[in-house]
């Protein structure tokens, strides 16, 4: 089923990609975009805040002057208030959906589920609440249900739904109440928030700027084309028979209206417990963490910048070394996707005088043996328009690649490549190219691993590929699951150039490959 | 400086996306009550009488005791259930008995109905049993009401008498 539901994300994605592009593509920034969501309602709620009046009357009333009478300003903040919310279910709930589909909730990463599963209940509660403040009609059928609904759990002596029997019996405190609740909830919101990032490096808290501009010039042509309005005072007189719900926040109601409330409050808990446990329901498979072998570690600290999830921390040496730091690994971050050893500047397949064993590497997977498969991949390639396809472990069959005639070299993140092997692959004549596919641009699986390698490539970032690499000669495509057939039509293009290359270049020796990255890390 | 096609791109998508949540945020309406009916709520709050009456300890029995919890009288704490029955011309709306609240059943018995109605003249009697008699009840009242759709009519129990409003 997960395999279909991703799937079924990519294809829509792929559309949202020719709409936004990889870089505004609002499904690589779920997160992001909820994080904007949730500032533009603080925002308008605490401008809506200085106007509120709590009371019976007073609540509607000044809502009334927010909306008419100060339209242009405090009705617009009510609007952007309301629909900002709206905007946060619907991205929390994709969220959640997507990063169940991309299966990124298991081993390490059983934190960002767990942390993120709470949140449901305070966004909901929140909304709630704050439907509850405006004291209109669908206030006072929200109320009454929602007490009557608490009334079903077996805690209270009196019902509470009494406090709602007519308008002679309400008090005025259960404003204050409210609006205690109501700025409560985003707050401890805001730290469950808070939590929920804490094992991401670099996490994505804020939406690309275009894609924040679009997103809120939508909201605040909406909070004008269709402005939040109340409903009718509350009359506890009557009965609001016909109410029109806010959906993405009370969908649950009409539900209480055919089964039992204390049915309800059942399957909520169970479906919420269901969704913590998710992660160890089956327990995903755990790979061997990434070792630091300290007698090639320096102490650079690319490893720990480079890790995605704050598994690595430079500590104090701890073998006597002239070094200061060493990286040490926390085997409960690591989600052993090898980031860390393409951030490892002793891992280059260059090194002859001593066995390839880098600073840092996952001990299934060594960098000695990256360079052996790309050797023996290189081997049984022919012609002048050689291609070493080095792939994720997340994205398309190898097999179905190495179909092409180019040679295949897989890992679990295209980010666990040494860009020296680029270097290497190209200097040693082992292939003509070298093309790097993965997971999808701005959606690596291990979140930085195409990132990473892109600014590594661009010599951005540490790693840098070396000056001396004809970039011309490289290519890549962030293909996903989906992408195959674009894939393809790439891989076809690139090995036409690299044709196009050989036909229009007289053959030219190589540069020696010398210098930084042949260079051996000696120790002290 | 953004292609132009992911500035069209957005601006369709942000158009839908808008569409949606502008509809959803407020529509479909939702009808929970049937705009044809009257509602009558019954809800109260009572402590009804204690199932059994105090009794005076024997010398003996306070004797038992430890120290510092001897009394002269043992007065069982669990209270009877209020026993309720409402008819509108005649005709038996709700009889239903509620329990104590409390582990101990000492507290309060809380109701709570909502009995929706075809509006129109009505005579409506209510009766309450909160003592240990096995037959008739403690409170009665009645009153006659012209109810109007939508209208909700609460019938409260307080201070011993019934309130209508």
């Amino acid at each position: 089923m997960k395999k279909l539901l991703r799937a079924g994300f990519e294809h829509i994605e792929d559309g949202f990609d020719v709409l936004f592009g990889p870089k505004w593509n609002p499904f690589y920034q779920l997160g992001a975009l909820g994080w904007f969501y949730y500032w533009i309602v603080i925002i308008s709620g605490i401008y809506l805040y200085i106007f509120f009046d709590t009371g019976i009357t007073e609540a509607y009333q000044s809502l009334d002057y927010l909306t008419y009478e100060q339209w242009y300003a405090g009705g617009i903040m009510r609007s952007l208030h309301r629909y900002a919310s709206d905007a946060l279910v619907i991205m929390m709930m994709i969220h959640l959906l997507r990063e169940f589909a991309m299966d990124r909730f298991r081993s390490s990463r059983w934190f960002a589920w767990f942390t993120g599963v709470p949140m449901l209940w305070f966004v909901f509660s929140a909304g709630i609440t704050g439907y509850w403040m405006v004291w209109d009609t669908l206030a006072q059928y929200i109320a009454i249900a929602t007490t009557e609904w608490l009334d079903t759990l077996p805690l209270f002596g009196e019902a509470i739904a009494r406090n709602f029997l007519s308008d002679t019996t309400l008090s005025g405190r259960f404003f204050t109440l409210m609006v205690f609740l109501h700025i409560a909830l985003p707050l401890f919101l805001l730290f469950i928030m808070w939590i929920h990032i804490q094992r991401h490096a670099s996490p994505r808290v804020n939406p690309p700027l275009e894609l924040a501009a679009g997103t809120f010039i939508m909201l605040l042509v909406l909070s004008i084309a269709k402005p939040a309005l109340s409903n009718a005072p509350a009359d506890l007189a009557t009965v609001p028979a016909v109410v029109g719900l806010d959906w993405f926040y009370m969908s649950i109601y009409p539900l209480l209206d055919y089964v039992p409330g204390l049915t309800v409050w059942i399957l909520l808990v169970t479906a919420t417990a269901l969704l913590l446990l998710v992660p160890w329901l089956p327990p995903g498979q755990r790979n061997p963490v990434a070792v630091v072998n300290l007698d090639n570690c320096n102490g650079c600290s690319r490893c720990a910048t480079d890790c995605p999830f704050s598994a690595i921390t430079m500590e104090p040496r701890s073998d006597g070394s002239a070094y200061e730091h060493e990286a040490v690994v926390d085997a409960s971050h690591c989600t052993s996707c090898g980031i860390c050893a393409g951030a490892c500047p002793t891992a280059t397949p260059f090194r002859r005088r001593s066995d390839l064993s880098p600073g840092i590497e996952l001990p299934d997977q060594p960098i000695k043996e990256l360079r052996e498969k790309t050797i023996t991949a290189s081997a049984r390639l022919i012609g002048n328009d050689r291609v070493i396809v080095y792939g994720c472990q997340n994205s398309l069959n190898p097999e179905e690649m190495a179909g092409t005639g180019a040679g295949v070299v897989t890992m679990p993140c295209i980010g666990m490549l040494p860009p020296s092997f680029i270097d290497f692959v190209l200097s040693k004549k082992l292939a003509d190219g070298v093309f790097l596919t993965g997971c999808r641009a701005g959606d690596c699986y291990f979140r930085l691993g195409i990132k990473w390698t892109d600014a590594r490539i661009a010599g951005e970032r540490d790693p840098r590929l070396r000056q001396r690499v004809g970039r011309e000669r490289i290519g890549n495509f962030w293909a996903g699951l989906t992408r195959r057939k674009d894939f393809f039509r790439e891989l076809a293009a690139f090995r036409m150039r690299l044709k196009n290359l050989a036909s229009s270049q007289p053959e030219k020796q190589p540069p020696p490959a010398a210098s930084e990255n042949d260079r051996e890390i000696t120790h002290a | 400086m953004p292609e132009l096609r992911y500035i069209v791109g957005q601006v369709i998508a942000f158009t839908l996306f808008a569409i949606g949540l502008g509809y959803f945020s407020n529509s479909p309406t939702y009808t929970h009550h049937d705009p044809e009916m009257a509602l009558i709520k019954l809800s109260f709050s009572h402590a009804s009488q204690h199932k059994e009456e105090c009794r005076r300890l024997s010398p003996e029995e306070i004797a038992a005791l430890a120290p510092n919890m001897r009394r002269p009288m043992d007065c069982p704490r669990e209270r009877v259930p209020v026993l309720v029955e409402m008819t509108m011309d005649g005709n038996t709306l709700l009889r239903k008995s509620y329990a104590p609240t409390g582990l101990a059943h000492d507290g309060a018995a809380s109701a709570y109905e909502k009995i929706p109605v075809t509006p129109g003249q009505h005579k409506l009697t209510v009766r309450l049993r909160d003592s240990n008699r096995d037959e008739g009840f403690d409170y009665e009242d009645g009153i006659n009401i012209n109810l109007v759709p939508l209208q909700q009519f609460v019938i409260d129990f307080r201070n011993s008498s019934f309130q209508f409003y």
